[in-house]
């Protein structure tokens, strides 16, 4: 192997790779780590403002939904497959990177694809999993009224749990058209029409408070770095699938079979690993702690 | 020697070795069992009740097991581990700068926390400067 170095191949101009590596891939490296800080910088400035707060949504309660389940309360179940989704994209990427030691070429595809696919099922989560949070309906006390508010980066109505006769009050100046949609919630036998005919003490008194969760208006900060980390990291997964694409079709063109070697797709798969990694602090911090 | 395919510029090759793929598959194993352990601690958060001490030590225990998953995603995934050494080092020790980056800003966010919660950003009005007006106060948010 020693006499692969030949003396009028100046690689770098300094005639042998000093670190052993190809010019393209240590260079994705610095990329990453550029990148590191950047997100880091993002991440650290959400935990600035969040350890500035008196109160801070409790996760556990934002994160509940899973598609499909109705209201049913289940927290951090539709996170956790988004998780083992790019976990397992992450693993067929490290196998299409293998096979490409080994100049296996059906392997490569087969496995860039099953990345792409991950890849796309996790942008799938996230467009459900935003618009969801986008469009949601919360009781939320404000300004001595019950408003339905969704999650945005304007609003945010997580903040703590309102109870006993501060709600009554509301109830008497909350708009009829929330109070109905707050009734209809809970009795699914009576249509919106036959609802709002009726007065309005009597819609305030069919309401079950107990089912009923009020809260306070949360910290807006919440939505503006929720809507900000998640999208700058789901801009990345976009460009990932992108250049894994792009990838897949050089490998079906014989592209890299040509060149002798697979080494483009060592780089596209670090920069996929990389996109894990990151999900694994946007998932610590926004979903964990 | 099984026979190698890279760049030309690699000069000696490190991998693949023979075990990649029973390396592969235990590193994803341990990914999968750290994530549900989180999983499992992030719930029990929700469901028990606890004071801010231990809730504080939970917190903790789940950063270390993200780092822990962190160092398996780079090291093993990436290969980070398998490179030359002072390559290592370009990446890991620009790294060490978050050791301040996160100390100094939670620190900060923390002071932000105690000054509005107090008057302690405040001067008394007797120091305020007369003569300018719309002079906003130290410490003052808008």
């Amino acid at each position: 192997m020693a006499n692969a170095v030949q003396a009028e191949q100046k690689w770098w101009s300094g005639g042998k790779s000093p670190f052993n590596l190809e010019y393209g891939k240590l260079m994705m490296w610095y990329f990453l780590m550029s990148d590191t800080f950047t997100f880091g910088a993002f991440l650290i400035s959400y935990g600035t403002i969040r350890f500035s707060q008196n109160f801070w949504p409790d996760p556990n309660v934002v994160f509940n939904a899973f598609p499909g389940a109705g209201h049913a309360n289940l927290p951090l179940a539709f996170v956790s497959l988004m998780t083992f989704i790019l976990i397992i994209s992450s693993v067929t990427m490290v196998l299409a990177v293998h096979h490409g030691h080994h100049m296996n070429r059906k392997g490569v595809i087969k496995y860039m694809w099953l990345t792409i696919l991950g890849g796309l099922a996790f942008l799938l989560c996230q467009a459900w999993e935003w618009t969801h949070l986008l469009t949601g309906e919360h009781a939320t006390l404000v300004n001595g009224k019950i408003e339905l508010w969704p999650q945005t980066v304007t609003k945010n109505p997580w903040g703590a749990l309102v109870e006993g006769p501060a709600i009554a009050d509301a109830l008497k100046n909350t708009s009829h058209d929330t109070l109905v949609k707050l009734v209809h919630e809970q009795q699914h036998a009576m249509t919106h029409e036959q609802l709002h005919a009726m007065s309005h003490e009597k819609l305030a008194g069919m309401l079950d408070m107990g089912k009923v969760h009020v809260r306070t208006a949360g910290p807006i900060a919440f939505g503006g770095y929720f809507f900000g980390i998640t999208g700058f990291h789901g801009f990345h997964v976009f460009s990932g699938v992108v250049i894994n694409v792009v990838m897949l079709i050089m490998a079906y063109r014989g592209a890299f079979d040509q060149r002798g070697h697979y080494m483009m797709i060592e780089k596209a798969g670090l920069y996929w690993h990389f996109v894990d990694l990151v999900w694994v602090f946007v998932f610590l911090c926004f979903y964990l702690i | 020697m099984e026979q190698q395919h890279t760049a030309s510029e690699i000069t000696f090759h490190h991998e693949p070795r023979p075990d990649n793929v029973k390396r592969i598959i235990r590193t994803t194993i341990i990914l999968s069992v750290i994530t549900i352990i989180e999983l499992g601690l992030g719930l029990l958060m929700y469901a028990v009740d606890m004071s801010g001490g231990l809730r504080l030590l939970v917190k903790g225990v789940i950063v270390i097991l993200s780092l822990a998953k962190a160092a398996y995603i780079v090291s093993i995934f990436m290969h980070l581990g398998d490179e030359i050494r002072n390559m290592i080092m370009t990446i890991v020790v620009p790294l060490l700068l978050f050791i301040w980056f996160i100390i100094a800003f939670l620190w900060d966010g923390g002071s932000w926390k105690t000054l509005k919660n107090t008057d302690a950003g405040h001067r008394p009005e007797t120091e305020q400067p007369a003569a300018v007006p719309d002079a906003k106060k130290p410490g003052s948010k808008e």
